[in-house]
């Protein structure tokens, strides 16, 4: 089977790019029957000038405005391989459509215009390239027609941008001098400029070598999702997912990160049927496992014995931004990276490039529309990262901003220490709560208890309200001051007017934690439940509520690894022994120590 | 050694798999669109592929009632082989009122609108009445379930026409069912766009790179069925594309089996022709399909 290999055409606006594709296409006879002439009789027919670039050009905004919008694809043959052609705009104002072009590619063409010389978005583009990490690249200084095949002006343009890409680290594989609508360079090498003798626009793309697999690197296999369909007869758990890097064999002992939780696969799965016990990068497959381990969506599954991903919660990453509204401090945005999808927050402005012109802006307070910049970043949960150029695979990452993707990144390295967004604000609050004369021991002594938050965890279904109510209603018949809180994530979080999953889920452990931090320093013995919370939202949610006590009573499986749970009771434990046990437990731990009961 | 090559096919197949995998996790309300032509045939192969056998959302087919009648036969016999738990809609009443291009009331592009468009817009949306198969008894009942759906999976490829080679892997449409081509969001590194503000939804493209020969190359290589007016059944002549009827026209060709199918395509008499070529609505005005396509058309 042959080979193919993605490449974008890039470049400032009007520069000629699709006119070099179309060019392309129709220089080799890669144009389906008919399409060229159809054009022309277009063109006829609206009398206006035939040009390549409305073979590509396909929208009717495109073809009048002359410009393209948005990236298309085509498809082109070599004697070599198979091409698909990425036809990216050169516009500003269509930045992001150029990203998703370019982020597609393997190779790129950097399209510059003989007449007009280096322009704002010759620069932007190129520095783009080296951002997504394309390692391929030609650069074509196009319309040469224009300045009479003049090889002065050729080696011009290449020296000043071959500086400029020295300093973004770039190294293009050659300049080629070309007139795209003459077609001159484009197949052979063109007999109107005899002085340039390396090679055509078709022969550099054949000489554009393919990344080698990464199936020799390390394992990472994020987690996509976990399937059971036992409805329909499958007993399988599956892990399903793509090996994003390195391989996986029956046998191999595996560990899931940040949860740390560790198993061994027994079994590659596929359909129709299992063909092979191992699966390698690229690949989208499932396995089972050996134990029944508890893993959200998201997690990274890599081999115990390989080096692993960092694993935190700051990382300091290089980012752009195409957001309409500027990238700014003090808000919650959702952070994909891999399967993974977690709150962030920007903490910190290292530098703000301008991309054109590679200076850069200190004390920039907000990263705008088409800026590149330097920041540090920080998850309201531990995520599992590497930097981009150890597995880039499992080192970028988006920002999603009001449903929109907003920016993108690169991670260069964790960083460790220092104050969490969440310890901030807990030491803030502390600073600016002005505590009742009332101490909680006097409190406890005349309630006759000791405050706390008693939280029931397990998975949905497991009777936890029923459990919590049967509890609130006994210690109240004892005379405590007691409290069941069974407010839901709707009510909690529908005053932010976020329906996102992945924030609103945090954004109802951090309310449910202030709400408790009152109730408790009121001195009530609070009870309310949660479901499917995972190790980390415990630890937020007790975090909270300190300094007051909190009380972990699980229901059904206990999935917690780090967690502290002090009280585990059976998914069939009857209600009123339930109750009994939790009672015995906040004896124990001299809740209801009976010195306060004189 | 164990073998770690990716051919091309593979990697189109890994990527259409990671694809459905994150539509699946990211919509409660999914659905695949199977139009019984061979790219949405190959779809459900990779959602069978992605779901190990299973296929965890309905299938949806517009029923313009125009279609040829194997497909119906075939769509029916599969979804019953394959427990597949598959709805269809339709325009009833433009139907009843023949207000059709074939019945000669309108031109072939408001047929197109009316008979696929608005049957498409209001299956989806839950207003119109949805038929589903009762596995028990083989026949299609009214369906009690009127959420409307969010996430559409769709076979377009981007080889097929213009307009859809700008499409993105995660497309989102409005409330009209609008889309806004000039404005469309990033798609970079496999993330995709999954929030949607409510009252939109989104289609997804998990065949965008697909061209019609890999499509071919993969259904011999995977041995899928497709129906067998894509063959030659003896008088020379075989579909290329199916739609309805009176609008989609057969082409001479004598491929009688898929690899003939491929040779014919590969480096035979179909190399250089548009696969479209035998749709009539394409060739309509400037743009017919974009058109059609910026209403909502598939």
């Amino acid at each position: 089977m042959r080979e193919q290999m993605n490449v974008v055409i890039v470049g400032h606006v009007d520069h000629g790019k699709s006119t070099l594709i179309g060019r392309l296409l129709a220089d080799t006879g890669s144009l389906p029957q008919g399409k060229l002439e159809a054009v022309r009789e277009n063109c006829k027919r609206n009398a206006k000038p035939f040009e390549y670039a409305f073979l590509l050009d396909a929208l009717k905004d495109e073809q009048s405005q002359g410009i393209t919008i948005d990236t298309a694809r085509s498809f082109f043959k070599s004697k070599k391989r198979d091409y698909i052609i990425i036809d990216a705009p050169g516009h500003i104002e269509f930045l992001k459509n150029m990203i998703t072009g370019a982020a597609r590619a393997e190779a790129a063409v950097l399209v510059i215009d003989a007449h007009e010389g280096i322009k704002e978005n010759s620069k932007r583009h190129g520095y783009m390239m080296s951002f997504l990490g394309i390692k391929n690249i030609t650069i074509c200084v196009n319309k040469m027609d224009l300045v009479h095949y003049d090889r002065e002006v050729f080696e011009d343009i290449k020296t000043q941008y071959e500086e400029f890409l020295r300093e973004i680290n770039l190294k293009p594989t050659n300049f080629i001098p070309l007139a795209a609508r003459e077609g001159e360079n484009i197949v052979e090498l063109s007999t109107k400029m005899p002085w340039y003798k390396e090679l055509s626009v078709l022969q550099a793309l054949d000489h554009f070598t393919k990344a080698a697999p990464n199936h020799e690197r390390e394992l990472r296999f994020p987690v996509q999702d976990i399937y059971k369909f036992t409805a329909q007869g499958d007993e399988r758990r599956i892990f399903a997912g793509r090996v994003e890097s390195g391989s996986v064999t029956v046998g191999d002992d595996v560990i899931f990160l940040p949860s740390k939780k560790t198993s061994r696969v027994t079994s590659v799965e596929a359909f129709p049927k299992a063909v092979n016990n191992f699966a390698f990068a690229g690949q989208s497959t499932g396995v089972t496992l050996e134990t029944q381990v508890y893993v959200r969506p998201g997690e990274i599954m890599c081999k115990a014995k390989e080096k692993q991903p960092h694993t935190g919660t700051k990382f300091k990453a290089n980012i752009f931004w195409m957001g309409k509204q500027p990238f700014v401090k003090g808000k919650n945005y959702k952070l994909k990276i891999a399967t993974q999808q977690v709150p962030v927050v920007l903490s910190e402005i290292i530098n703000v490039l301008d991309a054109s012109e590679l200076s850069s802006i200190q004390n920039k307070p907000q990263v705008d529309r088409h800026d590149v910049a330097e920041c540090v970043f920080e998850t309201l949960k531990p995520i599992a990262f590497d930097d981009i150029h150890f597995i880039p695979e499992t080192g970028r990452f988006v920002i999603v901003d009001n449903y929109e993707i907003a920016g993108g990144g690169i991670i260069l390295a964790p960083v460790y220490a220092q104050d969490s967004v969440l310890g901030q604000h807990v030491k803030n609050r502390e600073f600016s709560w002005t505590r009742s004369d009332i101490t909680p021991d006097k409190r406890a002594m005349k309630y006759q208890h000791k405050a706390v938050l008693i939280v029931l965890t397990g998975q949905v279904d497991t009777g936890k309200q029923v459990l919590a109510k049967a509890l609130e209603e006994t210690l109240f018949k004892m005379g405590k001051f007691t409290y069941f809180l069974g407010v839901s994530n709707q009510i909690l979080t529908s005053s932010n007017g976020s329906n996102d999953r992945v924030l609103s889920r945090v954004q109802h452990i951090q309310q449910l934690g202030e709400l408790a931090h009152v109730l408790t320093d009121a001195g009530l013995i609070l009870i309310t439940s949660v479901s499917d919370i995972d190790d980390d939202e415990l630890n937020m949610l007790k975090y909270l509520n300190s300094p007051n006590k909190t009380i972990v009573v699980n229901v059904g499986p206990n999935n917690f690894t780090q967690a502290e749970v002090d009280l585990v009771l059976d998914e069939h434990e009857p209600t009123a022994s339930g109750v009994a046990k939790i009672v015995d437990c906040l004896t124990k731990s001299l809740v209801l120590d009976p010195e306060y009961s004189i | 050694m164990n073998d770690k090559t990716m051919t091309k096919l593979d990697s189109l197949e890994a990527q259409s798999v990671y694809i459905l995998r994150e539509a699946y996790r990211e919509f409660k309300s999914l659905v695949m669109l199977w139009s019984i032509g061979k790219d949405s045939t190959v779809l459900l192969w990779l959602a069978r592929k992605a779901f190990f056998g299973h296929v965890p959302f309905p299938l949806v087919h517009i029923d313009t009632s125009y279609k040829i009648p194997e497909m119906i036969a075939y769509r029916d016999r599969l979804a019953k082989e394959w427990k597949l738990n598959m709805i269809y809609g339709q325009n009833t009443e433009a139907l009843k009122a023949k207000q059709t291009f074939p019945e000669g009331k309108i031109d072939r592009l408001a047929c197109c609108k009316s008979l696929k468009t608005e049957a498409l817009k209001h299956t989806l949306a839950g207003d119109w009445p949805r038929y589903r198969m009762n596995h028990e008894t083989g026949k299609y009942e009214l369906d009690t379930n009127k959420e409307p759906y969010t996430g559409v999976i769709v076979g377009v490829r981007a080889d097929e026409e213009g307009s859809r080679s700008k499409e993105r892997y995660f497309s989102p449409r409005d409330r009209n069912n609008d889309w806004d081509v000039g404005d469309q969001p990033p798609e970079l590194w496999n993330q995709f766009k999954t929030d949607f503000a409510p009252g939109t939804h989104l289609r997804i493209h998990p065949l965008l790179d697909w061209t019609e020969l890999n499509i071919w190359e993969y259904i011999e290589r995977e041995n899928i069925p497709v129906t067998k007016l894509y063959f030659d059944q003896g008088d020379g002549k075989r579909y290329r594309s199916l739609g309805c009827y009176p609008c989609t026209s057969a082409v001479e060709s004598t491929a009688k089996t898929v690899h003939e199918i491929v040779e014919e395509l590969r480096a035979g008499k179909f190399a250089n022709i548009a696969e479209r070529s035998g749709r009539a609505q394409d060739k309509d005005g400037g743009g017919g399909l974009e058109g059609l396509r910026r209403d909502g058309y598939m």
